[in-house]
């Protein structure tokens, strides 16, 4: 594990490093696979930096409002740069929003938009893994399989290794899909059912699961429900759409 | 899918969730195996590992004692610019909750410091929480502390609750990660 990443007097933070590596590479490949589909890739990097700013911004607000005393006290504590002061899953509901918003205000199709977002999103994922590996954290269950690596004092499953190959076959069918001709949000829901599918899988060799109702973990329960959701609007778009053929790139 | 009939499908559906929900009852975790804060390890939801350090002012301090307590343990060093830049928010943040039962513990890393310098720092900066000092880089080791400074915030069961590596930490984090801490205090 490669928490931080120290070149010279520079301490570079290997998790911070990968989301944001991961985000401008997913932006970069969303915008050209954005290109063969039909979709503005302008609007792909407007909407994706609207989420970014979005989230942040609210993140931090949110955050702010819940500690305000600690604010009151170091009100230039505002304006840290530190991670530790945002509150992510209200970053999170209000950068959906914002794109949202940004959607309809440009009239763009939603299943559409979702499409392009999904290479984003599967770079994303990679990212994730990536920043796993870095910290250390998404670590495994102990266990005794010869391939199980040394970590926090015992031997684990390679739980994030395990998260970063699922992203990396995600990724590629993501690409191959995205070339085809699925109809508009097939590649999207494909991809959250997919994501969701490795997650309920891989919850299981993860040894700091959040447990519930006598054992059950929380990762997998959500994940579940998230690629119940994910089947239910293939059948849905299935229904009320046809595949459009192959698009030709 | 399009090798499947529409009920094909939709059986491929049901089959696919109905294994998902056998796997979460198989590898749901007995109540006797979770692991959380089991294993004395330097990381997140981990048992703190425990040390005996000699302070600055020559008193022994050992990180078990303060179980009950909620514990900030600093890992810093006086050449370290961002060390230096946080010491006044963590004293401020001390004498505001020191009475509502926290502790910081500035261990300083001695084995790549003079204790010197270190005193004279905490002198010149009225440091009043205790200052453990590593003079053989046990501790250090220990948390295996890869960047100055490094921040362990500790709970009442003696289980890590968070790591800032890095800083300065803004004194809004300290202050709102404290008053979490002391929240839970029984």
């Amino acid at each position: 594990m490669l928490p931080i990443l120290q070149i010279g007097p520079l301490a570079l933070p290997v998790p911070q490093l990968s989301y944001l590596l991961a985000f401008w590479l997913g932006l970069s490949l969303g915008e050209k696979i954005a290109v063969r589909r039909g979709f503005p890739p302008d609007a792909l990097f407007n909407l994706s930096i609207i989420g970014l700013i979005t989230g942040l911004v609210f993140a931090r607000i949110t955050y702010i409002f819940q500690y305000t005393g600690a604010f009151i006290q170091s009100p230039i504590s505002m304006f840290s740069l530190n991670p530790g002061l945002l509150e992510p899953t209200s970053g999170l509901t209000f950068a959906i929003l914002g794109m949202l918003i940004y959607t309809r205000q440009s009239k763009l199709n939603l299943v559409k938009t979702l499409d392009a977002l999904t290479p984003v999103l599967a770079v994303m994922a990679i990212g994730i893994a990536l920043a796993h590996i870095g910290s250390g954290e998404g670590f495994g269950s102990e266990t005794t399989l010869p391939w199980a690596i040394n970590l926090w004092g015992a031997n684990r499953h390679p739980s994030q290794f395990y998260e970063l190959t699922a992203a990396v076959v995600i990724l590629s069918i993501t690409i191959t899909r995205a070339k085809s001709g699925w109809m508009p949000g097939k590649l999207f829901m494909v991809f959250i059912g997919c994501t969701a599918g490795a997650n309920l899988f891989l919850e299981a060799f993860r040894g700091d699961s959040n447990i519930v109702l006598g054992g059950l973990r929380v990762g997998q329960v959500l994940s579940w429900l998230i690629l119940s959701a994910a089947l239910f609007g293939l059948e849905f778009l299935k229904r009320n759409t046809h595949d459009e053929g192959v698009v030709n790139g | 899918m399009k090798f499947l009939q529409p009920i094909s499908v939709r059986l491929f559906y049901t089959l696919l969730l109905t294994l998902g929900l056998v796997w979460i009852w198989l590898s749901a975790v007995p109540a006797s195996t979770v692991m959380n804060g089991r294993i004395s390890s330097p990381q997140s939801g981990f048992q703190a590992p425990d040390f005996t350090l000699n302070t600055i002012d020559g008193q022994n301090i050992k990180l078990s004692d303060l179980r009950g307590k909620a514990v900030i343990v600093n890992f810093w060093a006086s050449w370290c610019p961002p060390c230096r830049t946080e010491m006044p928010a963590l004293e401020r943040v001390y004498q505001r909750y020191k009475n509502n039962g926290l502790v910081i513990l500035a261990v300083n890393s001695t084995v790549q410091d003079s204790r010197k310098t270190a005193q004279d720092f905490v002198s010149q900066n009225n440091l009043n929480f205790p200052v453990p000092l590593d003079d053989s880089g046990l501790v250090t080791r220990l948390y295996r502390v890869q960047s100055l400074p490094t921040t362990f915030f500790i709970n009442a069961d003696g289980v890590i609750d968070e790591i800032v590596i890095g800083g300065p930490m803004a004194e809004a984090l300290l202050i709102s990660r404290v008053e979490k801490a002391l929240r839970m205090l029984p």
